[in-house]
């Protein structure tokens, strides 16, 4: 395009700083900087195409102008809005934001071009990389000029400097170096405006045009470049150059000769950069003798009949019409190397036509996004994960998909088959606590622009709101983001949680804290279904097309959780190992009572009752009331909550109908508590397990597990069994269980589901969940004062029993201190639950009904609730022998709190 | 030429380590966070630091006072998030002059504690101004490439407010920190420019970018130097990267600024990668090694520690930058004024 020869800027002795620019990468000149070229076809004042896809807001056409500079050499785009019938500011802004997310243009740094002051500010504001504004003069002044000049300084551009001042426009050499001189000397001296971040743009104007006063328009300012390059230290000359053949529009051939002879000239005498269009410029090299001498003839000024002489001549050379080289040897390729190139590069400008042949050759229309586009957007994820793309470029092949997936659409449609498979509808959150959501942000983005439905609930968001919402909406997968390290706990938690609503969703992990193995060993442990970890956004894509593909999904799901379970294995035996002690160990740090010391209480009524008579009225003084609230949504402590500023008006109206339904209830015995306990004579033996007697029979075995954390010296390895007497202490003990349930809450939610009032079917379980929780607590304090009686003159009230303030414990099975479910069926065998209050336990060993709660008694003043911990291998294989049954049923019960999984 | 010139001149400096590490280990609840004077506000501000200068400015001047203890300089006032637009997540938008000014105020109280001590070493506080949530030159929303979440003057806007704040404070400089959209970083040196001229002072400015990931580039996809030229026209008293990465992650990138600017080049690296659990755990003795190597390369003038770094680090690398020369820059005439 520029002369191979003489393209570099003359050497000025006098240059000791640099003009440096930059927009996604920099643009540095030196003194071996070739000649800069600022593109000009994203010019509205000198393009009319791009003009006309302004006013008709073509942005993605206008963009394509863009690119097209970019591909074909241009260093600097030179941007300009400046028309009558555009709003210059809007499009202005519009544009440059648009080419921000386009790291293919915006890599080089851009030209804000505009005679209005406020459409160059606003283009200042919006672009981050070092531009230049062109242009200033003294046109109006040296006011105004200093006052843009600062502001321009501030914004941190460079700035050309039109030669003009308050009398006109520079049109001779020595107007030219008077206005250049003086436009310098304020900026820099007043100003403090950076020499080598001046341009100045000394004005080409047409030669050739037959009027005796434009001979010299190319010779003066060539001659006045090179006197500002060595009078000016450290500045720039630029200009544009199409204007010095302006006389000769319409024959390209002459002006591609004219472009080039004209720069070869001037980039000699120090023009270092200026707008050319690479299009209409001929190799200095290349010219034909012939029509060289006579374009240097003009040029230069050598002859009075130069232009006559061109003139003619001109009627001879034919435009040459050449189209800029950009690479398109890519579109040679096989399809799938055409789709992975435009992906790649996010070209979308042949992604139709390829996806069609794509189309066309596959067996279903489908088969194009699940084979090629995927195998695609692989390749993108890859080459970002190792660093070699960046995240701009991956929103860019999301959007190239995206078109592609849009244009399938339809003809997927017309399959109805397996019509919108690949679409889904994905929940993003960034979890409670956490506010960062910029990571987030970006993966919604590009899963939407994967045509994934986004259901982004925000920052800060309660698992209860995920939850809800991921079944309210029947979203397809859950993403979860945050940034800081206490989020990790809530993803755990969050897990926990959708595993207890029995959720089936696939969960997405990510966020800068987050990692696989974080993942795999907290958060994927707590989970049944698919969770993954997607460290980064186009990874995203790919990992929900694959959850979400109906066909490949079990099998991407099995091989996700056997990928994840022995990552966690490896990860594991890193020595997280050595936190455990054995099981035997264990034992020899057992909580320690002394037995001859210790108050041991001997029940007032030994054997199994049951509570008749029970009146749900009894009851009510012992609702803990808090997690009532809870379970609607709203988060307080009973009462404190009734009178919060937020959610206090709704949490009274909540509980003045529960109040109403209650008083319901109890008047028409709509609720029907039952309650059986025992109370027996026991004792520990080997070590973990309490024998229960009746008369010095044993009738039952209860099974206790027992810490194995390492601990520091002095704190036990606790198991509920420590709480008990040993039979070696020679002493008896002895020990309680329990069921207490409420029956109706089922049949009374229906009667009112028929009636369509879901509100109070809810309302009528929240309230019978509640009764039961009393009804443990009441029977647990009839216990501790009458028929145990280790407590007759406890005064507690309703406020310290929730604190747990009593004396002596009633753990439940599935609950920290004794998490393994299977010992309910030891209490069920030993009180007969079934039988005698009806309550039967699931396959699962869930209670039915629901509204219940089971556990044991422990009187000792010592005993206090703690939790188990994680365990080993080997007491979970003592724990089988102990019980009796294989190991493989011990460890599916056991499994969550066994610690080398 | 102010003090921390002078100082510059003499030694390489040292920055303060973790802010947010530090108070992790006070477990605050959200009790704490509200303290009496906040107990009823509406929304959950667990999680706001910069809070905590108004209800636990003890632990913050402990903290203040453990890191000069260790041989820090500089500290940098708990003021990351102080601007509305990040306070707008716990609506505290009306709070940041207090905690600007309030955050400024107890650290200058320490570091003035310490100068008194040692006057020989003067301490200092750098005036911190994070990134906000916002991304002035990318948009949130890819179907609307267009769109931008915060404008240029509302970011100067709230710039200029924190600043003002920090500089009431006491502040003796400001720094521009965990930069990752270059635009916000230059509408927050806008703001700053505007102060100095409105109040007709100086103030030594700090600029430190981050480089988020392998790609070497910051997260709105400027090069290292494409970053340096973009916010190279207002005369700074240093230029340098922290956050994101560890120590030695970071020595390509301030390699590739080092030999290219006459700005005082700064480092405050995280404590390495976040580990599996998101806790960072280079130790300090690791983290000096590594620092050791950009002393040994002569690349810093000021060096200290981001996520994961605690007092220990910094003893570790007070230890050794007191070893090294500082890497010889220039002092922008201008800066001098």
């Amino acid at each position: 395009m520029i002369t191979e020869t003489n393209n570099q800027q003359s050497t000025t002795n006098n240059q000791r700083k640099y003009m440096r620019l930059s927009g996604l990468e920099p643009l540095i000149l030196n003194e071996n900087s070739n000649f800069i070229n600022v593109g000009e076809r994203t010019n509205v004042a000198g393009s009319r195409m791009f003009l006309r896809l302004i006013k008709e807001e073509k942005f993605d056409e206008a963009l394509a102008v863009a690119r097209h500079q970019v591909d074909g050499g241009a260093q600097i785009i030179d941007i300009n809005m400046d028309d009558g019938l555009i709003d210059g500011k809007e499009s202005m802004v519009r544009f440059l934001n648009l080419i921000a997310s386009e790291p293919d243009i915006s890599r080089v740094p851009i030209m804000i071009d505009s005679s209005k002051w406020e459409i160059i500010e606003a283009g200042l504001q919006v672009v981050q990389g070092k531009c230049v504004v062109n242009s200033i003069s003294l046109k109006e002044g040296e006011e105004k000029f200093i006052w843009e000049a600062k502001q321009i300084k501030r914004y941190g551009a460079a700035v050309v400097v039109m030669a003009f001042d308050e009398v006109g426009q520079a049109d001779n050499y020595e107007r030219r170096l008077e206005i250049s001189k003086r436009s310098y000397d304020i900026l820099v001296n007043q100003v403090g405006f950076p020499s080598e971040d001046i341009i100045f743009d000394l004005n080409i104007f047409p030669v050739a045009t037959g009027m005796e006063e434009h001979r010299r328009n190319a010779i003066d300012f060539i001659e006045a470049t090179r006197w500002v390059r060595e009078n000016l230290p450290n500045v720039s000359v630029s200009g544009g150059v199409s204007n010095v053949s302006f006389s000769f529009r319409g024959n390209d051939g002459v002006r591609e000769a004219m472009h080039s002879v004209f720069l070869y000239y001037a980039i000699q005498a120090g023009m270092n950069m200026g707008i050319v269009n690479p299009a209409l410029l001929e190799v200095y090299d290349n010219i034909p003798k012939d029509l060289l001498d006579r374009v240097e003839d003009v040029i230069l000024d050598r002859r009075d009949d130069a232009t006559e002489r061109l003139l003619d001549f001109a009627e001879t050379v034919k435009g040459s019409k050449k189209e800029v080289g950009v690479d398109l040897s890519w579109r040679e390729n096989p399809v799938q190397e055409r789709i992975t190139h435009a992906l790649v590069k996010g070209i979308d400008a042949f992604i139709i036509e390829d996806v069609e042949t794509a189309r066309l050759q596959a067996e279903k229309p489908i088969d194009v996004i699940e084979g090629h586009l995927m195998i695609g957007m692989n390749v993108v994820g890859d080459l970002f994960g190792a660093g070699k793309m960046f995240l701009p470029q991956v929103v860019k092949s999301a959007r190239v998909m995206k078109k592609a997936v849009a244009y399938l659409n339809p003809f997927i449609e017309a399959e109805k088959g397996d019509l919108q498979e690949p679409v889904g509808k994905i929940l993003m959150a960034t979890v409670k606590g956490d506010v960062h959501d910029i990571g987030k942000n970006i993966v919604s983005v590009v899963l939407a622009c994967n045509n994934y439905e986004i259901v982004d609930l925000g920052v800060m968001v309660p698992p209860e709101k995920i939850i809800e919402t991921a079944i309210r909406e029947r979203v397809d997968a859950i993403g979860l983001s945050g940034l800081i390290t206490p989020s990790l706990d809530e993803m755990v938690y969050l897990a926990k949680e959708m595993q207890r609503n029995n959720l089936e969703i696939p969960l997405l992990i990510g966020g800068a804290t987050t990692s696989k193995a974080h993942t795999a060993v907290k958060i994927d442990t707590q989970y049944k279904n698919a969770v993954i970890h997607v460290n980064d956004a186009s990874r995203a894509v790919t990992v929900v097309g694959d959850l979400l593909n109906k066909k490949t999904v079990n099998e991407y799901v099995l091989n996700l959780k056997k990928d994840y379970d022995e990552f966690r294995t490896k990860f594991l035996k890193r020595g997280k190992e050595k936190s455990y002690i054995s099981i035997i160990e264990a034992r020899k740090r057992k909580f320690k009572i002394d037995w001859n010391t210790t108050e041991i209480v001997k029940p007032k009524e030994l054997g199994i009752q049951m509570l008749k008579q029970l009146s749900l009225k009894e009851l009510v003084p012992f609702i803990d009331w808090s997690p009532f609230f809870r379970s609607w949504d709203l988060h307080g402590k009973y009462p404190d909550i009734l009178t919060d500023e937020v959610i206090g008006e709704q949490a009274t109206i909540m509980f003045n109908e529960a109040q109403k339904m209650i008083e319901d209830i109890i008047a028409k015995q709509l609720l029907k508590p039952r309650a059986v306990f025992g109370l027996f004579e026991a004792n520990t033996i080997n070590q973990d397990d309490i024998s229960i007697q009746k008369k010095g029979k044993e009738i039952a075995v209860f099974r206790t597990l027992r810490q194995q954390l390492s601990k520091r010296e002095g704190i036990p390895n606790i198991a509920l069994a420590d709480f008990i007497a040993p039979k070696e202490t020679g002493k008896t003990d002895y020990m309680g269980a329990f069921a207490v349930a409420i029956f109706g809450a089922q049949e009374l939610a229906d009667s009112y589901r028929k009636k369509e009032d879901d509100y109070n079917a809810i309302m009528a379980q929240a309230i019978a969940d509640r009764f039961a929780e009393a009804l443990a607590e009441y029977l647990h304090k009839q216990v501790r004062m009458k028929h145990w009686g280790y407590a007759e003159n406890e005064d507690l009230t309703n406020d310290d029993l929730i604190k747990e303030s009593y004396k002596g414990i009633r753990p439940a099975p599935g609950y920290p201190a004794c998490p393994d479910h299977l010992e309910k069926e030891t209490i069920w065998e030993l009180l007969d639950v079934e039988k005698i209050i009806g309550v039967i336990l699931t396959e699962g060993l869930a209670m039915w009904p629901a509204a219940a709660v089971s556990g044991y008694y422990f009187a000792n003043p010592e005993a206090k609730y703690f939790g188990l911990g994680k365990i080993t291998d080997d007491q979970v294989t003592d724990y089988a022998v102990r019980k009796g049954i294989t190991k493989e049923k011990a460890r599916k019960w056991l499994h969550p709190t066994i610690a080398d999984e | 030429m102010s003090n921390i010139q002078q100082a510059l001149q003499q030694r390489i400096l040292v920055l303060d380590g973790a802010m947010g590490t530090m108070l992790q280990q006070y477990k605050f609840t959200e009790d704490d966070f509200r303290g009496e004077r906040f107990k009823d506000y509406p929304t959950p501000l667990q999680g706001n630091n910069d809070l905590l200068s108004i209800t636990q400015p003890e632990a913050i001047k402990t903290i203040h006072a453990k890191y000069f203890e260790a041989g820090a300089d500089i500290v940098e006032t708990n003021t990351f998030s102080g601007t509305t637009i990040a306070m707008a997540d716990y609506q505290m938008e009306d709070l940041v002059y207090e905690l600007n000014y309030q955050s400024a105020k107890i650290a200058k109280e320490v570091a003035n504690e310490f100068t008194s001590k040692e006057p020989n070493k003067p301490r200092f506080v750098a005036g911190s101004i994070g990134p906000t949530n916002r991304t002035a030159s990318m948009s949130p929303d890819v179907n609307d490439p267009g769109y931008r979440a915060v404008t240029f003057d509302e970011l100067r806007i709230a710039y200029k407010q924190q600043v003002e704040a920090l500089m009431d404070g006491g502040v003796d400089l400001l720094l521009v920190e965990t930069v990752f959209d270059t635009l916000n970083a230059k509408a927050a040196l806008f703001a700053i420019e505007q102060v100095k001229e409105e109040r007709n002072i100086d103030i030594p400015i700090m600029l430190s970018g981050t480089i988020t990931d392998a790609s070497g580039r910051t997260l709105s996809g400027q090069t290292a130097e494409a970053f340096l030229i973009s916010v190279s026209h207002i005369p700074l008293l240093s230029i340098g990267f922290n956050c994101a990465l560890g120590a030695n992650l970071l020595q390509p990138h301030l390699e590739a600024i080092a030999n290219k600017t006459d700005f005082a080049i700064s480092a405050h690296p995280n404590a390495g990668l976040p580990n599996a659990f998101g806790e960072y755990d280079e130790s300090p003795e690791e983290m000096g090694e590594q620092i050791e190597e950009y002393l040994k390369k002569n690349l810093i003038n000021i060096i200290g520690g981001c996520c994961g770094t605690t007092p220990e680090h910094i003893k570790v690398i007070a230890n050794i930058a007191a070893k090294y020369k500082p890497r010889e820059f220039v002092i922008s005439a201008k800066a001098v004024i």
